[in-house]
């Protein structure tokens, strides 16, 4: 479903360089990447949303061969494919949880013509445990509650791809396990592709593929 | 809290030169309209722009009287007619002007409601006097004692309201209109008292020679003028000595107005004659010479303001770096992230436009209160 071949990114007037030979992650699979920070987790996942452009090499999905889109393309298969995740949720604080499970409908116009995006915000908020808070603003919110509303926003969409850069980093052990139970039900029953970014290794033995990128890594970049 | 205040900010800043634009334009119509109206104002020499605000504004500055003396001499001369005016008194903060019917005839009043005055102690409200005091014919009015310091001079009347004039969105919709005769009873010089020709009390009468009564300050004064007492109220020396502030003279044609300037400019006639307009037109050529500065002071503040808001808005998408970088990542276009910050300051500056402009249209209702709290 998404391949990466013969990947090879660095950041400009930076050490830092990543080089992947093959990667492969199924649909439908939940996939946790680890590694010791700086190693490029992050990067891998800017990478396969068309945030950032290899220098070589290609990240493909479903034959759309990503890294060779325009800016607008990619932004457009970002919206419509990819749902994101952050580790400091990245809310809105002057939008009202509502506002902000509803921001990617505001922000692209392609998305706006879905019918149904009252009742899945409902069902959705139903499904997180924050129906009740939707007229509140993130302040309002514990960090468990924050995250919920993010992962809301990232599946608001119904991307194919569940894109989430540390989703527990910021959150107590109880709302660990809570968070990612809710991340794996949905991603199980709409048979989503989950890729995580996690440090949390109590938690992998929950995923269907862990994948160690100080394993991965080619040494010799050059 | 950010945008409310840069609303206010560019609200003032577009509003004020606008606003005051608007309100020293209207101000110049109404207070030349006022002065074009009247041909010639008549009074003792001094101050002609004190002449003319006090005739034209009822304002409280005392002026040099001349006499009815004078009144009649000008009448007598047949160029046309005058029409006395006696002020400087109030009634619950409101101007009483004491005054003949030909004021009425000369300024084009009409009645709302009631009638003219037409007995001693009778008088007329101009509309608002009326509305913000809550009277209505048939009602009364007291005048202010001018000072607590005066009391030899000035004695409380009370007035029985006659009429209610209509509206004229002149100085007259804020005076009440009396005869000169009360004022002159308001001043003192004319009086009623209870009967002292058979009174024999020592404490009453001080003296009663060949039918001439000094009395004592015990005698009660009325101070309302009632069917029952009317004929008891009299003045003290001869008509023609009694004080008038000032007199708008209505001439029959413009010879005799020409011939009549003439007059008193050679000095034959002793009093001072100003034209109102060219009075009004000089203090409003002042006041454009400081809104020249204010304009000037308007436009650097303006310009500050804006880089105030340039600053203001680069800080604030400095601040929302990271709103702006979610917005990205999500998948918003470069175009709609625009969009957005341009959408949130075009909302401000419509919204302070708005805002300007509604206290732009709400200036026309300050108008007058403008004329008479800044340039007169």
């Amino acid at each position: 479903m998404l391949n990466i071949k013969e990947l090879y990114f660095n950041y400009p007037q930076s050490d830092f360089q990543l080089q992947i030979d093959q990667l492969e992650f199924q649909k439908g699979k939940t996939h946790a990447l680890i590694g010791p920070s700086g190693s490029g987790k992050t990067t891998l996942l800017n990478l396969i949303a068309g945030i950032s452009i290899p220098q070589k090499g290609n990240i493909i999905y479903k034959n759309i061969e990503i890294n060779r889109l325009s800016e607008s393309e990619r932004r457009a298969f970002r919206i419509s494919k990819i749902g994101f995740v952050f580790q400091d949720f990245k809310l809105i604080n002057y939008l009202s949880v509502f506002e902000n499970i509803m921001l990617p409908y505001r922000i692209n116009t392609r998305l706006k013509s879905d019918p149904q995006i009252n009742d899945r915000i409902s069902t959705l908020s139903e499904y997180a445990g924050i129906s009740k808070y939707l007229s509140k603003y993130p302040k309002h919110l514990s960090q468990g509650e924050r995250q919920r509303v993010a992962i809301c926003r990232a599946l608001v969409t119904q991307p194919e791809l569940v894109l989430a850069d540390e989703p527990t980093g910021n959150l107590d052990p109880k709302n660990k396990k809570k968070i990612l139970e809710l991340l794996f039900k949905y991603c199980r029953e709409k048979n989503t592709t989950l890729i995580t970014v996690t440090h949390d290794h109590e938690l992998l033995p929950d995923f269907d593929e862990v994948i160690d990128f100080s394993k991965l890594l080619v040494e010799d970049a050059t | 809290m950010r945008s409310l205040i840069l609303v206010a900010s560019i609200t003032v800043i577009v509003y004020i030169p606008n606003g005051l634009e608007k309100l020293i334009t209207e101000s110049e119509i109404r207070m030349m309209d006022r002065a074009t109206s009247t041909p010639l104002i008549i009074g003792e020499k001094g101050s002609s722009t004190d002449l003319v605000i006090n005739s034209l504004y009822f304002q409280n500055e005392k002026l040099d009287p001349v006499s009815m003396l004078e009144v009649d001499e000008l009448n007598n001369l047949s160029f046309g007619y005058c029409v006395p005016m006696l002020t400087g008194f109030n009634a619950r903060n409101y101007p009483i002007v004491g005054t003949t019917l030909d004021y009425m005839k000369f300024r084009e009043m009409t009645l709302n409601e009631g009638n003219k005055i037409t007995s001693l102690g009778d008088c007329m409200l101009g509309y608002n006097v009326a509305e913000a005091l809550n009277l209505k014919t048939g009602d009364h009015i007291i005048s202010s004692p001018e000072s607590f310091f005066d009391f030899a001079g000035v004695y409380p009347l009370k007035m029985k309201i006659t009429g209610i004039l209509n509206p004229t969105n002149t100085p007259d919709d804020n005076a009440i209109f009396t005869d000169i005769k009360n004022t002159w009873i308001i001043m003192g010089i004319g009086h009623g008292h209870q009967d002292l020709a058979d009174e024999t009390d020592p404490t009453l009468v001080m003296d009663n020679k060949d039918g001439v009564v000094t009395a004592t300050a015990k005698v009660f004064m009325y101070n309302e003028i009632t069917e029952k007492n009317k004929d008891s109220f009299h003045f003290h020396g001869l008509q023609k000595d009694f004080p008038v502030s000032s007199m708008l003279f209505v001439p029959k044609d413009e010879k005799s107005l020409t011939i009549l300037r003439g007059r008193f400019e050679s000095g034959e006639i002793e009093a001072q004659a100003v034209v109102p307009q060219q009075v009004v037109r000089n203090l409003l050529n002042s006041i454009f010479r400081i809104k020249q500065i204010f304009d000037g002071v308007f436009i650097a503040v303006g310009f500050a303001t804006l880089l105030i808001f340039v600053l203001i808005m680069t800080l604030t998408i400095r601040l929302r770096k990271d709103e702006i970088n979610t917005l990205e990542i999500i998948g918003s276009s470069r175009f709609k992230v625009v969009e957005i910050l341009t959408m949130e300051i075009a909302i401000m500056f419509i919204a302070s436009l708005v805002l300007a402009f509604l206290l732009y249209l709400a200036s026309g209702y300050y108008v007058n209160t403008f004329i008479e709290k800044f340039i007169i």
